[in-house]
């Protein structure tokens, strides 16, 4: 027998949610071949067979929390048993239940005053750590982890709304479906910011003619010679940078009673996948040339929408970018990655009239939105960020020439 | 002839000890210098104490209880030989069954006195002289101890008794006058007392009971005071005269001054007990002994001499049976590769007056002493149903709990058959329960221990019954 267990996902990842088995109990399969779908908080992971044989059992199922380490399933070995097992499997043998998988050492029965408070404190004493004979947790643990718990900043620990019950002919017609580890990730990461930051989000419009005319001018030479296309990205990050040196709060972060100012600059680049949202960092980008930044990005949006994105990739930004535009968003209100302070929303590029020297001109605008850590980051230096990043965008001599 | 175990001294740190090595299949002999097994405790101890402890209780509510409850005797009759006797009956009966148990377990037993002559090395000499070496891969010192003595005051074990003599007096003395309100001289001093003593208990310190729990002793006082018990606390004994047909004993206050003169029949010296060594030739081989003069271990029960250990009354700790018992076990356990432990935070004590006292843990004195915050929940016998039918009203239940975790730091009993209701107590701290956990455990109905239910309670003041 060869177990199948819970890899390591990678730092500060501890737990996952079992996702869909590949295989059922009783069919074959060959070494490293995806056996199931691991979800973390950031990535998608599959297990591979550990060795051939035939699948035994499953000890974690689908939508099952399950820790490093923890016993997923069990091979049995052999590949004659590979080759007959498919057409009957032996149904007595595959759903023997196996061992569970290691949670807790010891599962003493809680003392009276425990289960008291784990009733009425909604903490969970299987996930307290005991000290008490054989692990047991004890009213000073529970008492312990209750005041943790309300330590913890989670504003929004109100109780979970339950939905009211659907009209019988309305219920048949609704689709519940369980919020993966990601969606869930999301859901809290945003409201949290919502609730932590005082957001708000001021607005400029950015004229994209010099930029689209330089891209015109070069795609074909940059193209062949560097081997990724010409995109607007780039440009964004290099003007947003030299904006970022000017007005350093944009990218510093609140910790505690300090303000913490980074004088690196890791920009998230926000990439929609079919799963929802994921934010990989272009590291350093102050030291790289466009070029580089536009090969990296196309890298990590590639590898996001393929879920092979590693969780350190997506940790240690400073400052982030999201682009609603190629969606055709015109105006958005980004809501920030925390614990940054500042977020560049860009949208369509549109053409519009404007009036330039006198004149209507027709020209391709695009609406820029910043959304910001007012706690932090002044009306001023907002609106000064935003207007440097025009300027850059304008004319990019400006950021060539590091003006 | 080569043993894995040798055990010195068959107490109940000792034959424990043996039993459960052999148990655990080492190849095991004891050595004993009385003629019977099972050490003081069951010979000259606690189970010949408890023999007259409990005649002398039921003659005491034959002549003053039974009345009240309508059993109409004659005024009970005295006859102290029958009552040795019953006492030797108990204690013939226990030190057999060591003999048994040894038998049982092929534990082989050697009479006679044990000299370590080198590790690993035992000499046994006879009561005729014969001597004949022991070989064994550990040996294990538990001789126990023996009765402290006063300066300037021989113990004849006639008229001046130790804890020893006062079990066999031929007839009740007039006046018994004890030295030491420690849990001897009360337990003994309460036997003739009820049999017809005057009892008189000379104490140095301030109050009966060193080192428990204030408000126990107070209370404890109060009640063998009540009972005719008398008390001279701060004073000292520092000659007794026999000359004469009674003997003068002279008490003198404890800082010293002016010196009275008290007549006596019996004096019991019962001042404490010092950890016995004498003739194991410890010193030859270099085993250490501490400040106190009790064999020096380490938390393995190891002395500095490799192969040599030690357990019970001879080394640190509270002189207590239970306690040598479990040391031995965790000994037994260690020598063959076990996990062996004694929890010292969570052993009883008990005295077997009426009303008894048990304590397990904490006193408030040791929580205020330390600096630890804490919550008191008390509950008198006076509010407990049984007690009330029984007539045993006197005493309460005293629970100390931490006041941030209401972890139970220490419990005291004062009441009839504490003793036996301390056990509770001490498995709630031993799995670190609570106050409430104790409170919200079911208790039956009516029983004593409901009390301890109800001080548990009271931690959080929501005693029912009060």
């Amino acid at each position: 027998m060869a177990d199948i267990r819970v890899p390591t996902l990678g730092e500060s990842v501890t737990e996952a949610t079992v996702g869909k088995w590949f295989k059922q109990p009783g069919e074959a399969v060959a070494v490293d071949e995806p056996l199931v779908e691991l979800e973390t908080d950031k990535v998608t992971l599959e297990v591979p067979a550990p060795a051939a044989g035939v699948l035994s059992g499953i000890a974690a199922k689908n939508g099952d929390t399950v820790a490093v380490g923890a016993l997923l399933g069990q091979i049995k070995e052999g590949a004659g048993a590979a080759a007959k097992a498919a057409p009957t499997p032996k149904v007595a043998e595959a759903q023997k239940p196996l061992p569970a998988a290691p949670t807790k050492p010891a599962e003493m029965p809680m003392p009276p005053s425990v289960r008291r408070m784990a009733a009425e404190s909604g903490v969970d004493p299987s996930k307290v750590s005991g000290t008490g004979m054989h692990g047991q947790v004890t009213k000073g643990d529970m008492i312990a982890a209750i005041e943790r718990a309300a330590a913890a900043p989670t504003p929004v620990s109100a109780p979970v709304q339950m939905r009211a019950p659907s009209p019988a002919d309305d219920a048949a017609r609704e689709e519940r479906v369980h919020m993966t580890r990601l969606r869930q990730t999301i859901a809290r990461r945003l409201k949290d910011a919502q609730n932590t930051a005082a957001m708000l989000t001021t607005f400029n419009e950015v004229d994209m003619s010099a930029v689209m005319h330089m891209r015109n001018q070069y795609k074909d030479l940059f193209e062949k010679k560097h081997g990724v296309k010409l995109g607007f990205m780039g440009f964004f990050v290099r003007a947003c940078i030299q904006a970022l040196k000017e007005i350093p709060a944009v990218n510093a972060e609140i910790d505690g009673t300090d303000i913490v100012y980074k004088n690196y600059y890791h920009i998230g680049i926000a990439v929609g996948t079919e799963k929802g949202l994921v934010v990989p960092v272009v590291r350093d980008a102050q030291l790289m040339s466009l070029a580089e930044i536009e090969k990296t990005i196309s890298d990590l949006g590639r590898r996001a929408r393929e879920g092979t994105l590693r969780i350190e990739e997506m940790q240690g930004g400073t400052f982030t970018i999201t682009n609603g535009g190629v969606y055709g968003s015109l105006m958005s209100t980004p809501i920030l990655n925390a614990p940054q302070s500042g977020i560049l929303g860009m949208h369509k590029i549109q053409e519009r009239p404007v009036v330039a020297a006198g004149k209507i001109e027709a020209r391709p605008m695009m609406y820029l939105a910043l959304s910001y850590d007012h706690r932090i980051v002044d009306g001023r230096e907002a609106v000064t960020f935003l207007v440097r990043v025009k300027e850059g965008l304008e004319d990019p001599a400006r950021v060539v020439l590091d003006l | 002839m080569g043993y894995d175990l040798i055990v010195i001294g068959t107490g109940p740190g000792g034959y424990v000890c043996a039993i459960r090595a052999a148990q655990l299949g080492l190849k095991t002999a004891v050595v004993e210098k009385r003629a019977t097994y099972g050490g003081t405790c069951l010979n000259i101890g606690c189970i010949p104490s408890k023999a007259l402890l409990h005649a002398s209780e039921l003659f005491e509510e034959a002549g003053h209880t039974f009345e009240k409850m309508g059993i109409g005797v004659s005024a009970p009759r005295l006859d102290l030989k029958a009552m040795m006797a019953f006492k030797d009956q108990g204690v013939d009966g226990n030190v057999r069954g060591v003999d048994f148990l040894f038998k049982k377990n092929k534990i082989d037993g050697f009479i006679g006195d044990a000299r370590i002559v080198a590790p690993g090395k035992v000499e046994v000499k006879d009561e005729g002289g014969k001597t004949q070496t022991l070989e064994a891969k550990s040996i294990v010192i538990a001789t126990g101890s023996d009765v402290a003595r006063l300066k300037g005051i021989d113990i004849d074990e006639k008229r001046i008794v130790s804890s020893t003599g006062v079990l066999s007096l031929p007839q009740v003395p007039k006046h018994l006058l004890v030295v030491g309100a420690g849990v001897i001289g009360l337990e003994l001093g309460s036997v003739w007392r009820r049999l017809g003593a005057q009892v008189t208990v000379v104490e140095f310190l301030d109050g009966a009971l060193p080192g428990m729990d204030g408000e126990v002793r107070r209370q404890a006082q109060r009640l063998f005071e009540k009972q005719g018990m008398a008390f001279k606390l701060s004073s000292k004994v520092t000659a007794v005269d026999t000359s004469g047909k009674r003997l003068k004993v002279t008490v003198e206050p404890a800082k010293g001054g002016t010196a009275e003169t008290m007549e006596a029949d019996v004096v019991l010296v019962a001042i404490g007990r010092v950890p016995y060594t004498e003739g194991l030739g410890l010193k030859e081989i270099g085993v250490k002994l501490d400040e106190h003069g009790r064999v020096a271990v380490d938390h393995y029960y190891a002395t500095n001499v490799p192969g040599i250990w030690a357990i019970g009354d001879v080394i640190a700790g509270p002189m207590l049976a239970h306690k040598a018992e479990d040391e031995g076990v965790a000994l037994a356990e260690i020598l063959v590769g076990q996990a062996g432990h004694v929890n010292y935070d969570a052993i009883p004590n008990v005295v077997y007056t009426y009303p008894e006292i048990a304590t397990v843990g904490k006193s408030e004195e040791d929580l205020k002493a330390a600096g630890v915050a804490y919550n008191v929940g008390k509950f008198p016998f006076t509010a407990n149903g049984r007690a009330k039918v029984n007539l045993t009203t006197d005493g309460f239940v005293k629970i100390l709990a931490d006041a941030k975790t209401d972890r139970v730091l220490g419990v005291h009993l004062i009441c009839a058959d504490a003793g036996n209701m301390i056990a509770e107590a001490v498995i709630a701290m031993e799995f670190g329960a609570s106050a409430e956990d104790i409170a919200r455990t079911c208790h039956a109905h009516p029983t004593l221990p409901e009390a301890v239910k109800e001080a548990a309670m009271a931690v959080a003041k929501r005693a029912i019954h009060m």
